[in-house]
This record gives C-alpha cells, sequence and structure tokens, in this order.
C-alpha cells in the first residue's frame, strides 16, 4: 500500500518533472529564436528581460489568456483530447531520463523499450488533432505525420536496439554505465546508429527538413492550423519537450550519458543535451523541406535498410 | 523580314487580307482568322508565340489586335479584326497558341467579345458574376471617378 | 494496381482551396485544386482579387499622371514598370532622350532587376521550406539596393522615378558610389547562395525535374523572362531587340537545360551575376549631360497606337497604347508578364503532389498585382 509519504513524494517528483519541462519548453522556445535570429544575420527577441529572455514567458501569458476557439464542425471529443494526448507521452518519457548518476525518476529496466513505446503515441494525437479538426489541411497534416512516424519508427528503434546489445540491458542507467570511459559514438557501428537515430527522430518530431505535417508553405499550419490559445500552447510545449527527449536520448546512449570528468553528472548531460538541440536547431535553419514521397522513400529505402545492415554487423561483432 | 515584306508576304496568300494605312498592321476579315493563324503559325512565317491579344472599342466598332512574334526569326507582326457592335463573335485561336486561351478570356471579360470554340470562356478578372464589360466606352458605374481636372 | 485490386476500395476525391489567403500564394491567387490523395487531379486558378482596373483608370488619368499607378503593377520591380510606361509613351511621342538618362535608367532598371531576383530566390527557397534564412539573406542584399532608390527618389517601394523624356533626378556622387560599392559587396553573396541552396541535396531533390517546361510548349503558352529562358529558349529583349542602351554593353544570356524548377531558379542568379556586369560597365561610362528633355507635363500626341515592350525582370512587360485628340490614353492595355506565366500552371502540375505546386509556382516567381492589374 502507498503511505502517505509515498504519495508526497510522488507530488514533489511529478512537480520538479513539470517545472523542469515548462522552463525546458521556455527556455528552448527562446533559445531557437535567438539562434535562428543570429543564422539569419537579425537578432530576435530584444525587448522582454535581458536580450528577450522573458520573451517566452509574456507569450506564454498571452497564450493564456487568449480565447480558445472551438471549430464549428470540429469532432469536439476528439478535437479537446488531442493535445493532451500529444503532451502527455513527451511528460511521461522523463520517467526514465538519468539526469545524472541518482537523478532519475524511476530506472526501469525496460527503459529504452518504454521510451520506444512512448514515441509512438505522440502520432495518434496528432492524428486526432488532425481529424477533429474538420479542416483539409488539417487533415492532410495528420495523414502525413502517421505515415511518416510509422515509417521512421523502424529505423529509429532499431538504432536503439543495437546500444542496447551493446550494453545488453534495456535500462538507461546500465546503459549509460556500459558506456564509462569509452563513448558509444566512437565506435564506427554505433556512430552509423547515431546518424540514423538523429535522422529518425527528426523526423519522428516532426522537425525541419522532415516537417511535412506542419509544412507552412504548404499546408498553412498542418494539423494545428485551428488550434489557438493555450491547445496551441500545448502543441508548441510538446513539440519542444519532444526535441529536448531526442537529444537527451542520443546523450545517453550514443554520448556517455552523464559521464564526465570534473563538473557534476546534471551538467555533463544538460551539456550534451543541448549541444544536440542546438545541431538540431542549425539543421532546420539551414535546410528545406523533404517532399513526402521522398520522405517515405528515404525511410524505406536507405535507413531501414541501413539498421538491418547495422543490427546484424553489431550482433557478430558481439558473438564472434 | 521587314513588317512591310511581311504583310506583302500574308497579303499575297489571303487576297482577304488588307493593310492599315499608314502602319504594317494587318486587318483580317473575322471569317478568315482561323486559316490565317493556321498558315502564319507554321513556317515559312513560323509566328510562334501570340504575346498579346487586346481590344479597343472605337464607338461603332470593337478592334481585337492580335500582337504576335516569332522567337527563332525575330520578327512580329500586328493582326486586327474589326467587330460591329451587332456582331461581337470570332473564332477563338486557343487550339493554336495556348496562350490565347487566358488571353482571349480577359478581352471577353472587359470587351464582352464572344470567342467561340474557347475551352472555357468565363470571366477572369472580375468577378462571375458582373454585369457588363467595363472596358467599353459606354459603360458606366456609379462607383466611376470622374476624369481629374486640368 | 490493376482494374480488380481497387474495385471494392471506395475512394473519393477531394477539392481544397488554396488561397486566396494561403502562405505560398504569392499573394491574393486562389488555386482549386482536386485531390486525390496528395496527387493533384486538376488545378483551376481564380484570379482578379487584386483588380483595381489600372487599364479603366489609365483612360482617365494624363499621360503623366499614369506614372505612379504603373509602380502598383509589378511592385517588386517598380523601376522597370515605370520604363517599360515611359517608354512606349515616348515612342508614341517620338520623343529622343539623352544619353546620360539612358544610362541611368539602365543602371536603375538592373539594380531592381537584382531586387526582384532575389525577392523570387528567396520566396523560392521559402516555398521549399528553407525556413526564412535564405529570404532574410535576400532581404539583407535588396536592402541596399532600396537605401539607394531612397536616397534618389525618397521611396522605398514605390518608386515614381522614370518621367516621361527623362528621369527625376540625377545621380548625385554619393550615389555612385554606393552603387559601386553595393557591385563589390554583392558578387560574394551570389556565391553564398550557391553554398547555401543552389547544390544543397535536399534543394534539388525538390527542384530538379519539378514542372518541366519544354521549348514549344513555353514559346505556345507566350512564357517570357527567366521562365523562357530556363527552358532553354535564348531570348533576351535586352539582347535581341535592344532599347536604351543595352547595346553598349557586355553580358551574356542565361539558359537553362531541362525547363524544371531549378532552372529557373538557377537562371536568376546567373541574372543578377550579369546585371552586376551591366551595371559595372554603365557606371563605368556614364556620360555627362542633362537628365531630363523639357516637355513639360502635358502630353497631347497625334491619334496613333503602339505597342512596346520591354525585359522586366517577370518577363516582357507590353503597353499598348492607344491615343486620340485629346491628353488622356484612348486605351492602355497592359500586357502583364506574370499573367501569361501562371496561363501554363494548370498543365504544368497535373499529376504531381501537392508540395510540388508550392515548388512551381514559387519558381514562376509570379506577382497577383500585374496579374490582376
Amino acid at each position: 500500500m502507498l503511505s502517505i509519504l509515498d504519495i508526497i513524494w510522488v507530488l514533489v517528483i511529478g512537480i520538479i518533472v513539470l517545472g523542469f519541462i515548462a522552463v525546458s519548453a521556455m527556455f528552448l522556445i527562446w533559445w531557437e529564436r535567438k539562434v535562428s535570429a543570429h543564422i539569419q544575420s537579425r537578432y530576435g527577441p530584444m525587448r522582454v528581460g535581458w536580450h528577450g529572455v522573458l520573451q517566452s514567458v509574456a507569450d506564454a501569458v498571452k497564450l493564456l489568456l487568449k480565447e480558445n476557439i472551438v471549430p464549428a464542425g470540429a469532432d469536439k471529443l476528439v478535437w479537446w483530447l488531442a493535445p493532451f494526448i500529444v503532451v502527455v507521452p513527451s511528460v511521461m518519457a522523463f520517467v526514465v531520463i538519468p539526469f545524472g548518476k541518482n537523478l532519475i525518476v524511476k530506472d526501469l529496466n525496460v527503459g529504452a523499450l518504454y521510451l520506444m513505446a512512448l514515441s509512438s503515441v505522440c502520432v495518434i494525437g496528432i492524428f486526432m488533432a488532425g481529424w477533429g479538426s474538420n479542416n483539409k489541411y488539417s487533415l492532410i497534416g495528420g495523414m502525413r505525420s502517421a505515415a511518416q512516424i510509422i515509417s521512421y519508427e523502424i529505423p529509429l528503434i532499431l538504432s536503439m536496439i543495437i546500444v542496447s546489445m551493446q550494453a545488453s540491458s534495456l535500462s538507461m542507467q546500465k546503459i549509460v554505465a556500459a558506456q564509462a570511459g569509452y563513448w558509444n559514438i566512437l565506435h564506427p557501428n554505433m556512430a552509423l546508429a547515431f546518424i540514423v537515430y538523429i535522422i529518425s527522430a527528426t523526423a519522428e518530431v516532426n522537425r525541419v527538413p522532415f516537417d511535412i505535417p506542419e509544412a507552412e508553405s504548404e499546408l498553412v499550419a498542418g494539423f494545428h492550423t485551428e488550434y489557438s490559445g493555450m491547445k496551441f500552447a500545448m502543441f508548441f510545449i510538446g513539440e519542444y519537450t519532444n526535441l529536448f527527449i531526442i537529444s537527451a536520448i542520443a546523450a545517453t546512449l550514443f554520448f556517455g550519458g552523464w559521464q564526465g570528468p570534473v563538473l557534476p553528472g546534471a551538467v555533463w548531460f544538460l551539456i550534451k543535451t543541448y549541444g544536440i538541440v542546438f545541431v538540431l536547431m542549425w539543421v532546420r535553419w539551414t535546410f528545406p523541406r523533404l517532399r513526402v514521397d521522398q520522405l517515405m522513400g528515404f525511410a524505406w529505402k536507405v535507413l531501414t535498410p541501413v539498421s538491418f545492415f547495422n543490427l546484424a554487423v553489431t550482433g557478430w561483432l558481439l558473438l564472434k | 523580314m521587314r513588317p512591310d515584306e511581311i504583310s506583302a508576304a500574308i497579303r499575297a496568300k489571303f487576297p482577304q487580307v488588307k493593310e492599315e494605312a499608314g502602319t504594317n498592321y494587318i486587318i483580317v476579315p473575322k471569317e478568315s482568322i482561323l486559316e490565317v493563324s493556321e498558315y502564319i503559325k507554321n513556317p515559312p512565317l513560323s509566328f510562334d508565340n501570340l504575346h498579346c491579344i487586346t481590344g479597343i472599342d472605337r464607338k461603332e466598332k470593337i478592334e481585337v489586335i492580335y500582337t504576335l512574334y516569332s522567337i527563332g526569326e525575330h520578327y512580329g507582326v500586328t493582326i486586327k479584326i474589326n467587330l460591329t457592335s451587332e456582331d461581337l463573335n470570332i473564332a477563338s485561336v486557343s487550339a493554336i497558341w495556348k496562350s490565347a486561351n487566358w488571353l482571349e478570356r480577359e478581352v471577353y471579360d472587359l470587351f464582352g467579345v464572344i470567342f467561340s470554340g474557347h475551352p472555357d470562356l468565363r470571366r477572369i478578372l472580375n468577378p462571375y458574376d458582373w454585369q457588363g464589360y467595363p472596358l467599353r466606352k459606354d459603360y458606366s458605374n456609379p462607383q466611376l471617378i470622374a476624369k481629374p481636372r486640368l | 494496381m490493376d482494374a480488380t485490386q481497387t474495385k471494392d476500395i471506395y475512394t473519393e476525391e477531394f477539392l481544397i482551396n488554396m488561397g486566396p489567403q494561403h502562405p505560398s500564394t504569392h499573394g491574393v491567387l486562389s488555386l482549386e485544386l482536386t485531390l486525390d490523395g496528395e496527387t493533384i487531379v486538376e488545378c483551376t486558378p481564380h484570379i482578379g482579387y487584386l483588380h483595381r482596373s489600372m487599364e479603366k483608370i489609365a483612360e482617365n488619368r494624363t499621360y503623366t499622371q499614369f506614372i505612379p499607378f504603373t509602380d502598383r503593377l509589378d511592385y517588386v520591380a517598380s523601376m522597370n514598370n515605370n520604363l517599360g510606361y515611359v517608354m512606349v509613351v515616348e515612342k508614341l511621342l517620338k520623343l529622343e532622350i539623352s544619353e546620360r538618362a539612358k544610362y541611368i535608367r539602365v543602371i536603375i532598371a538592373e539594380l531592381n532587376r537584382i531586387a526582384s531576383h532575389l525577392i523570387a530566390i528567396g520566396t523560392f527557397a521559402q516555398d521549399l521550406g528553407a525556413f526564412a534564412t535564405p529570404l532574410f539573406y535576400c532581404f539583407r542584399e535588396r536592402e541596399k539596393i532600396v537605401e539607394i532608390f531612397d536616397q534618389l527618389c525618397g521611396n522605398r517601394l514605390t518608386y515614381n522615378y522614370m518621367r516621361i523624356g527623362g528621369v527625376l533626378t540625377d545621380f548625385s556622387r554619393d550615389i555612385e558610389e554606393k552603387i559601386k560599392k553595393f557591385i563589390k559587396y554583392m558578387r560574394p553573396k551570389v556565391d553564398d547562395y550557391d553554398w547555401l541552396l543552389t547544390y544543397n541535396a535536399i534543394f534539388l531533390a525538390r527542384s530538379k525535374h519539378i514542372g518541366v517546361l519544354s521549348k514549344e510548349m513555353a514559346v505556345n503558352y507566350s512564357i517570357t523572362g527567366p521562365n523562357l529562358r530556363a527552358s532553354g529558349v535564348k531570348w533576351d529583349l535586352r539582347k535581341d531587340e535592344p532599347y536604351l542602351a543595352y547595346d553598349k554593353f557586355e553580358f551574356d544570356v542565361p539558359v537553362g537545360k531541362n525547363g524544371d524548377a531549378w532552372d529557373r531558379y538557377k537562371v536568376r542568379i546567373e541574372e543578377i551575376r550579369q546585371s552586376l556586369r551591366i551595371i559595372e560597365q554603365a557606371i563605368e561610362a556614364l556620360p555627362q549631360g542633362d537628365v531630363a528633355v523639357k516637355v513639360g507635363r502635358i502630353h497631347k500626341p497625334s491619334p496613333s497606337e503602339t505597342y512596346f515592350r520591354t525585359e522586366n525582370p517577370r518577363g516582357e512587360l507590353g503597353f499598348y497604347i492607344v491615343s486620340d485628340d485629346s491628353v488622356y490614353p484612348y486605351r492602355l492595355k497592359i500586357r502583364s508578364p506574370s499573367f501569361s506565366n501562371l496561363a501554363v500552371l494548370p498543365e504544368l502540375v497535373r499529376g504531381l503532389k501537392v508540395a510540388d505546386i508550392v515548388c512551381v509556382l514559387g519558381s514562376f516567381d509570379i506577382l497577383m498585382g500585374e496579374i490582376d492589374r
């Protein structure tokens, strides 16, 4: 039975995680705006706080105060639920992410599997948003998203399996421990797995060059065209939380997680994670977008075979 | 070829075609627009580019003017067709030059010239339910602003 | 898939209205798309949302009064529109302008061509999903040109700089310096675009072999300007029917090979380089003299009609002008390049994907201001 202390403990952890998510999403939004601005030879937000650091807070307040518009023809229940289904899995993913030696909510022994499972829940929310809006652009966006995420799930999972094979465990802490002194990225087969992972993960969170579900120039805003106010903000938070998570997973699986000299584990972890986030931002503000059929072709014809090949090679290396 | 040579070449082939006094514009009777177009589209004249179609309301008649160029041969010709206000029907050349499609729609929209044989003769610049043909000289609309005082 | 497999599956085409409010229709263009999944079955453009009856207005204004209206045709290349209009009136009046005015007009027209092509490139990249970065770079460069124009005539978008018989103001030494500086500044920037975009693998994948416009089709549809040249037709009015002082300058006419979206983009990039060459030669050889013939503001040409066309950034802008015995034009027909360029769109996009229609439309660089007039 749960004692009262346990419940308080769970609440405290929950508040810390949610607080971290909110702050991290806000920070990432501000940072992305600054990074994109400097890439584009402009300043970005400068007015609210030092170099606009409080811009995201101002935006959040604005979004909270905005009217929540429901389209007349919307499928109400589906439409209401969609943003929650997008956000909840990304919050749940924080359970198994090791921020430090003891800084993990719960080191599940199926941690990696748990993350793989969560990553495919998000698509249901996006598809619900597309369907529930009763808007043709949103519907196309939702359909694209479903097709895209299902396709990229396979190389993503395969590249995560390779890491699990190396560490002979699905537990995130054990995967980190297995990289003591020698990061996974330094193995050639792992480096390949990392490349496959980062590409699929970018597609998984709908970022350029794989942002076809919300392709601005084609579908206006894709699946979240009809959302406003806090519902829109939830998609936004979901998106940036996912961005943090895929980078955190990449840092854990390939870059030795929280391990590093001198500085405390959590600092190392955040440095690595934000380093990968920065690379993804850099990519986003540089590349054009792929077309939907090219995107599918790339997943099935290139990434999936490469992953299977890599899997076979890794298996052979481990057994010989 | 010089403009007068082109004009002479067309007139030699089609006796019904006239030349406008003082210019090298050729005036084609409206019945023979299709055969003249067919002829000048192909070699030896090869006017492959129908650049512009426009109308002019001369009050007693409406002129339809075709501006043609030959990309390969570097010369041009202007064809004029006179339509009386009673009979504004004319054969469409959109099967010969694809560019005629929209250009003819525009002349229809603004002058009310009916291009028979046009695949899709709808208004193009004005709304589909617009009344009247704005570029005719007798067109009036309460919202039209009078000429400025000089 | 053969018929027996699909017999029992019930599918339906669906209609989607792209525009008049849409991020990538470049203005108020409305495309009625019939889609089979993501594939375009039919595309019907509806235009006229920006129709301001320019041609009717022209009949109620004097020849000089209509110059500012031409700014609003192709508002990205106002100088070139000004130029086309004043040149047709000068042809009607049989007016000869001074050598210096000709050179200034060439320089200004080419500067505006660069500005216009920069917008074309930037928005094309934007349409392909390269979100904002190339667009901002292009606008950064365009700003320098706009500053020069601002100093020259006091306006940043609608210049109203050309006059019947010459131009509004003479170049100051400062402006000459600025233009020279701009040429030096711009050359490496064009190479930057090659690095950022032109040979980017995703960019190539998106724009190569998309919306292929064959030579014959381009000529038949009366496509002009960079779009025609991208299809491999070496036709440039500046070279083939030189007006102003274009016959005095050395420049190449870039042509494409396949006539696809990438070629149309590439031709624009090359044209920027050629325009820089022209400006460089013109500013070196700028003759002295007056910039305007004194002709007064009211013109009364004898009854006649004439047609004149100039090479605009988007294609050939033609004016058919008819005069009668008054100070107003009897009829002014504006033959705008984008109008003809857009007419080919339905044929090009049939069978392509939704993403491609944006790419094809972007590569044509249409502008609703001059389509709807």
